[in-house]
Parts: C-alpha cells; structure tokens; sequence
C-alpha cells in the first residue's frame, strides 16, 4: 500500500499576515507606555476601551451576518435599539433590571430568526439591490415604530452598575466601563466558544462557507442561518443595553452612531473576519478618544467624519481590513 | 416599431398631463410635484451609476448637499440667477464625481456601497465645521424665494432636460460600454471598454444629476440649505427610490420618484397614522413588501409584462 | 439481491435545459455500480437527481420508500453524496471535516474515528492541518473519509479520478473497494474513466444525451464492441 504520509510533505497552516500583528502589538505597547505615563490617555483608553467593545460586538454581529448570508443588516442597530426598548419596558413592568436583560436577550435571537425568515429569506437569491432595500426599510420600519409605540422623547433607564468610580493611582475609572467590558467580551467569548467547540456551530460555519456542500453532509442550512440571525440580533441586544446607560438617555436614536462605528470597524477588521470586527471595534474606541483629547482639529462635531475617513483609508489601501483574505476571482 | 411608437405615445402623453397638471393643483401640491420632479432627476442619476455600470452608491445625498449648498451660497453671496446656479451645481458635482469616481474604482460591491455610505455621513457634517463660511447648523440661505408655479415649471422642466440627456448618453456607445460593464467587468474589458473611463465617467454623471436635484431641492425649500435635510435619509430615499424604480431601465422611475417624494405625505393624510413615526411605520412596510414582491422594480414588471404579451 | 437504490424514468433539467430524458437504474445492495459516458451525458446530473439537488421528475424509491425531501435529509437517511470538486470545506480543519460528515450521527463518534483511520491512517498527523492545503489526492481521500464518517447505506461518488495521478487513482480505488467489502456500503460511482470503473464496478450503466444506453455486467461491457470503441480506446 502507498505509504502517503512519508511521501508527501507535511504542509503548515498559514499564520495570519504579520505586518498586521507586528502593528498591534506596536500599538499595545504604545498604549500600555501611554497609559504608564499619563493618567489622562489611561482614562481616555480605558473609556475608549469600553465604547470600543461596544463597536465591536455590533460590528461582530455585522460580519457574522455578512458572512452568513452575505447581506450588510443595515437595520442592526435598530434592531438592538427596539430590544433596549423592550428591556426598559420590563423594566417598567416590574423586572429588575437584570432580570429584564435575561429575558431580552432570548426574545432578540427569536426576533433576529424571526425576520431572517420571512423577510431575508425570499429575496435573498434573487437581487442583492432588494435585500439591502428590505434592510433599509426594516430600519426606517422599526424607528417608526418603537417612535409610535414608547414615543421619540427622551427616556430613562436604570444603570446596570452603578455610578461609583474607582481610583487607580491617579487614574478614574467608572465601574460602569468595567461591567460594559467584562459582560460584552464575556458574550463575545461565549460566542465564539460555540463557533468554535459545538456541532452546532460547525454547521454554522459549514453553511456559511460553502451552503451546498454542508446541505449534503446533512446540514440544515436555512436553519443555520436563521440561527446567525438570531445570534446576531442578541449579540446587538448586548451592545445595546451596555451603550445605553453612556449615552445617558433612551431615545430612538441611541444605536445609529454606534451602528456607523460598527461599520468602520467592520471593515477595519476584515468584513469576513470575527476577531477582526472585535479588535477593529477596540481600536476605534481607543483611537477616537485619544485623537479627540490631543488632536485639537478633531472636535466632537468631526469623530463620525474622522472615524469614516479611517474607514475610507482603510479601504483604499486594504480594502479586505486587517484580518481579512484577499479574494482571488477566477476569470 | 410598434414598441418604439408606444414608448413615444408614453412619454407624450406624459409630458402633456404634467404641462397642463399645475392648473389643477393648489400651491402646496405644486410644491410637492416639484418634489417629485427632485427624486426624479437625482434616481435617474442613481440608475446610471448602479443600473448600468453596476457600482453600488448609499451617498447621492452627498452629492445632493453639495449642489444645494452651492445654489445656495452663490444666490446668498453673487444673486446669481437661480437657473444659473443649477448649471454651476451640474458642472461643480460632475467634478466630484469625477473626484470621488477614481478611488471607487479599487472598490465593488458592499465596500464601495460602505465606501459612498460613508461619504453620505460625513459631507454633511462639513458645514458643521466650517460655519463661518457654510452657516453650520443653522444653514445658507439663498437671496431669492420663488412661486409654486416657478418651482413647478423649472423642475419639471430641468427633468425632462436631464431624462433627455440620460436617454441620449445611454443609447450611444457610452450607454453600451455601461451596460456592457455592468454585465461583466472582465469580458467588457476584452473587448475593449477602458474600464476606469467609463466607470468614473459614470460617477461623474451620475454626481452632476443628484447636484442638480439638490439644487432644486435647496430652491423648493425657500432657499435654505441646512446640513440636517441632506442626511443619511436622504441617500437611502433616492436607493429605494431607483430600486422600486427598477434598475436598468429608465421607465420605472417616474414610479420611484412618486414613490418616495408622494408616499409619506399621503401615509400622513390617512386618520389611523396620523404623527410622523406612523408615517414611517407605512413607509417602511411598503418598501419591504414592494422588494419582497417585485424584486427587479416597477420595470421588471414591465419587462415581465412585455415578455408575457410577446409569449401570448 | 434487494434493490437498495431505484430510478424509474427520471427527468432532470437546470433551469430551461433538460439533462435527463427518461432515466431507470437500479443499484442492489452490497453493489458498486458504475455510471458510464461522455461529458455532457448526464452522469452527474443523475446523482445530483438522487441528492435532490438539481429539478427532477419522476421515481427515486431508496430502499423500498419514494426519496423525497432536501438535500439535507436525504442525507440523513443514509446517502452519502461526494460531488464533483469533491466538496472539501477548505477553510476548516481535517478533523473539522471528518466531524462534519458525521454530522448526522448522534452519540460519541470516538469509534468512527479510529474505524477511518483504519482505512486513511496518515489523517491521524493532519488532524488541525487547513484541508484547503492539502493535495488533490489527499482531499479525494478526505472526501472519502468524511463520507465514511456518516456510515452511508449508499455512496454516490462522483468522478473520483478526475485531476489525480494514475497511483493515487489506484489507490482511491482499491479504499473504495474495501469501503464496500467490508463495511457493506453500496457504491454508484460516476466515472469518465470507463476502464478503471469497469474493473471496480459488477455492472454499469452506459449513459448518451440523458438516456441509459447500455446496461449489464462490467464484464459483459469490457467486450461490448460499442463501448470498447468509444470508451475503452480499442
């Protein structure tokens, strides 16, 4: 019998690029220098920090969406928004604010399979025009509609943790950044260890990468992509509640800035690339801050335009982000 | 012939009811058709970009803002002729669409849809920033207010001048070398078609059609241009405008432009809905049923229609 | 002999354009039957008719009862279908997609994984390895051995030889053989490679513009004048 093992090489897997991981290893060291240095750039990071992962769990929904079904959700952010709505509704029901987190959280992934199913679904393969229409529509569809249902004004919701500050050194630090960052990444982790080590999450990443191939091992491909749906919208239910006690108010507009610096960090990260979506988010959140404290030019009118033109460098320059593969496209 | 004469007898008989339609109609209302006449031209513009070359564009509000902001600052600063201004806003956004054409060209698809999303974030933000100049949030107001019937008149008119205009590029050789590129950018490349030209040409084209609705625009809301009307809103209203429209073909979209510039207005005028969110409540139904039932647009009903008549 | 597999005049078309005029096979159990003809004849169509995943009409009864439902759940009754380009999920790992053509198996798969090694003991070093960088005959036998993982009553292999070497053809080959001798695993194996699949197979249908040709026995077909001539090169 052919011995194939000793006649054929080993080959390895490919390392992610390492220019790529020699720049972020460069910016932590600056950032940890920066942080030893001053306590102002420490607290700046450290909020930076906490809005950063906020980005990225939105964004990371967005690629996971993208590379479910290929479809740019422009309706996430509002889709995450409604279900803050729906938590504080709870909240106003009697739950205690954990209590409605909890329930919120099962009622996204069935609204997020819910309209994967019965709007996403038939137009999919027909017109890349018409699903991103159907995402539009069901944007301006859900702020009329939470709008109708609670009303545009201001509203206001319990903080999840607190308003106590903790003092490090010289450096504040609010308890509420702390609990954002270790609940969101917490999710994020949760998340990928599903992906990762469940028969369910392979056939996730099976009907995502090659839809036929995994029906025919067996795979219920619709299913799976309701099921990304579902755990796209609770990922954004996450970011959601944890963006809503730094913007101080609930109002129908709380997601639409986060939803623009998901995109940004989307793309930064690679738009078919997870852990890219959650560093790209990091690195926004951390940048935009420092660059808002010492660049004097960039004041809060400019951060939307400043963070697009980081997202228009980057796709000049690398259109496929920091994580993502190039495409070969076979003529 | 006989698809010719029809198509003639069409665009006839239109044109006769939107000459005569003003004398039948209250101020307001002529206010509105105007609107529609704005929608008109800048989907038309949209429709030449993505229908027929295939790029992805979310930010024509973009375009818009810099083509209203300029009748606006030219009318505020030089009283030019209104009219004028219209021309100025034509040639300064065919340049930036020539501009913002040449980096597009290393993008497709979702990126470059990104790409534009993000451009039709961020111009609007500019006068923000330079308000000495631009008016920040408080707008440019232009020196002259105009009549219904004035707005009426000019914007109907300037849309047909630019559905001539587009029927006139789009049939020639550069209307085939577009639509041979939306098809497949590598063949159309073999058989010649320099593909950086005509795909940052339609940019550009495309960039001078939304400058002039944005200046009409400017112009039907009493000479002001505030950074708030040219948001992202607006850019997705002209999308869903050329998608209900149907993309590659220009007879869907007079339904487009009536689509987004008349059904708000409507939606608000029925009891039940009555405040704005109801208004968008409708809005957004309608578009997600319109998609899910006629993907391809009003003119991939026509064309389905057509076909279906030639079978029987 | 019980019939395992049966198509009774299936049509097929892709869109507009019709593939399959009328086909009838018959695949009995414990067989490896092979599936003969030109490009263009209809060979893949028909497995993609039995996986359901192309349109068809008329009768496919898999083990006495009618195949009806998804590609997914024709799976899951026990067909293992290996498509041309042998669907390697190139992204995922070796084990990842050993683990995926068990994906319709329940309960604890350690036994499945140290029966495949049995047959590719060389998966064993390659277990994280990116199957996208391994050889195309390497991935032909990772094909194979993700479909033994879901321990099919019917294998439909499609074009296993197509881009290999003629050792590694051999080889693939020989694995089958031993699949269906001692796992029991019936085979319909669509082959351009008539001599090799007629050497494997006990019978074989010869297929022309969507219609069975010919039919019978390997041995009767290797000295079939019409098949020797066209498919057989003598």
């Amino acid at each position: 019998m052919v011995d194939l093992a000793r006649r054929l090489p080993i080959r390895q897997q490919r390392l992610p690029a390492s220019p790529v991981i020699l720049l972020l290893a460069a910016a932590c060291i600056f950032l940890v220098v920066g942080c030893l240095q001053s306590s102002i750039f420490a607290q700046q990071t450290v909020a930076g920090l906490a809005t950063g992962v906020v980005y990225g769990s939105l964004a990371l929904a967005l690629v996971l969406i993208y590379r479910a079904t290929e479809v740019i959700n422009f309706a996430q952010g509002e889709m995450a928004m409604a279900c803050v709505y729906i938590a504080y509704q709870l909240i106003q029901w009697g739950f205690s604010y954990w209590a409605a987190f909890f329930v919120t959280l099962p009622i996204a992934f069935l609204l997020g399979m819910a309209i994967e199913a019965t709007l996403i679904r038939p137009v999919q393969h027909r017109s890349v025009i018409a699903v991103v229409i159907v995402t539009v529509g069901l944007f301006i569809l859900i702020d009329g509609l939470v709008a109708w249902k609670w009303g545009a004004d201001i509203k206001f919701m319990p903080s999840p943790f607190g308003n106590r500050i903790y003092h490090v050194g010289s450096v504040a630090i609010a308890r509420q950044d702390i609990g954002t960052i270790i609940i969101t990444l917490f999710t994020v982790v949760l998340l990928w260890a599903l992906f990762r080590f469940t028969k369910l999450g392979l056939g996730m990443r099976a009907a995502a990468l090659r839809p036929a191939a995994a029906s025919l091992a067996g795979v219920r491909v619709d299913w799976m992509l309701a099921v990304g749906w579902g755990l796209a919208a609770l990922l954004g239910a996450v970011a959601g509640l944890m963006a809503e006690p730094s913007q101080f108010v609930l109002q129908p507009t709380l997601m639409q800035p986060i939803l623009l610096y998901g995109f940004a960090a989307a793309v930064l990260g690679g738009l078919e690339s997870p852990a890219g979506a959650v560093i790209g988010g990091v690195a926004i959140g951390i940048f935009l801050n420092l660059v808002g404290q010492y660049v004097h030019f960039v004041t809060s009118e400019l951060r939307q335009p400043f963070a697009f033109a980081v997202l228009l460098a980057v796709l000049l320059v690398k259109p496929t982000g920091l994580f993502g593969r190039r495409r070969i496209r076979k003529v | 012939m006989r698809p010719r004469l029809a198509a003639l007898g069409t665009t006839a008989a239109v044109a006769l009811v939107l000459a005569v339609l003003p004398f039948g109609l209250s101020g307001y209302h002529q206010a509105l058709a105007a609107q529609v006449a704005t929608f008109f031209i800048s989907i038309l513009g949209l429709n030449i970009l993505t229908g027929y070359t295939g790029q992805i564009s979310i930010g024509h509000g973009a375009f818009m803002a810099i083509g209203g902001y300029t009748t606006a600052v030219l009318s505020r600063d030089h009283h030019t002729d209104l009219v004028v201004t219209m021309a100025a806003a034509f040639f300064l956004c065919f340049l930036c669409g020539l501009v913002v054409g040449l980096p597009a060209l290393r993008l497709s698809g979702v990126y470059l849809a990104l790409a534009t999303f993000a451009l039709a974030v961020s111009v609007p933000q500019i006068p923000l920033k330079f308000s000495n100049y631009l008016g920040g949030s408080g707008g440019v107001q232009s020196a002259k207010t105009v009549s219904h019937l004035w707005l009426y008149a000019v914007s109907w008119s300037a849309a047909a001048v630019m559905f001539a205009v587009a029927w006139l590029v789009l049939r020639g050789r550069t209307g085939r070398a577009f639509r041979a590129i939306r098809d497949s950018e590598v063949a159309a490349t073999s058989s010649g078609v320099a593909l950086p030209v005509y795909k940052t040409l339609a940019f550009g084209i495309s960039a001078a059609f939304a400058g002039v609705a944005g200046s009409l625009f400017v112009i039907g809301t009493n000479g002001f241009a505030q950074p708030s009307e040219f948001g992202v809103l607006l850019s997705l209203q002209i999308l869903i405008g050329a998608a209900v429209a149907g993309l590659g073909s220009l007879w869907g979209v007079i339904v487009g432009a009536a689509f987004v510039g008349l059904l708000p207005t409507i939606s608000s005028d029925v009891p039940v809905i009555g405040s704005s969110h109801g208004q968008d409540v409708v809005f957004g139904v309608i578009v997600i049923a319109v998609m899910l039932v006629l993907p391809t647009g009003f003119a991939g009903l026509l064309h389905r229609l057509a076909r279906s008549r030639a079978r029987a | 002999m019980t019939a395992l597999l049966e198509l009774d005049d299936v049509h097929a078309r892709y869109g507009p354009v019709r593939a399959l005029h009328g086909v009838s096979l018959t695949v009995d159990e414990g067989e490896i039957v092979a599936v003969l003809g030109a490009n263009g004849a209809g060979k893949t169509t028909t497995l993609r008719a039995i996986s359901n995943t192309v349109h068809r009409e008329g009768e496919i009864r898999f083990g006495g009862t009618p195949l009806r439902g998804g590609p997914d759940s024709i799976a899951r009754l026990g067909v293992a279908h290996v498509p041309e380009g042998r669907g390697t999920f190139s992204e995922l790992t070796v084990y990842e997609n050993l683990r995926l053509g068990a994906y319709t198996r329940r309960g604890n798969l350690k036994d499945d994984f140290a029966r495949v090694l049995t047959y590719f003991p060389w998966l064993e070093d390659r277990r994280h390895q990116q199957a996208g960088t391994l050889s195309g005959g390497e991935q032909q036998m990772l094909a194979l051995a993700r479909a033994f993982m879901q321990r099919p009553r019917l294998l439909l292999l499609d074009e296993p030889s197509l881009g290999l070497a003629p050792l590694l053809v051999t080889e693939v080959f020989r694995i089958v053989k031993e699949l269906n001798e001692n796992e029991g695993v019936t085979v319909l194996v669509v082959e351009q490679n008539a001599h090799i699949a007629l050497q494997l197979a006990q019978s074989a249908f010869v297929l022309e513009v969507g219609r069975v040709a010919l039919a019978g026995p390997s041995a009767d077909l290797q000295q079939h004048e019409s098949v020797r001539r066209s498919y057989l090169g003598y």
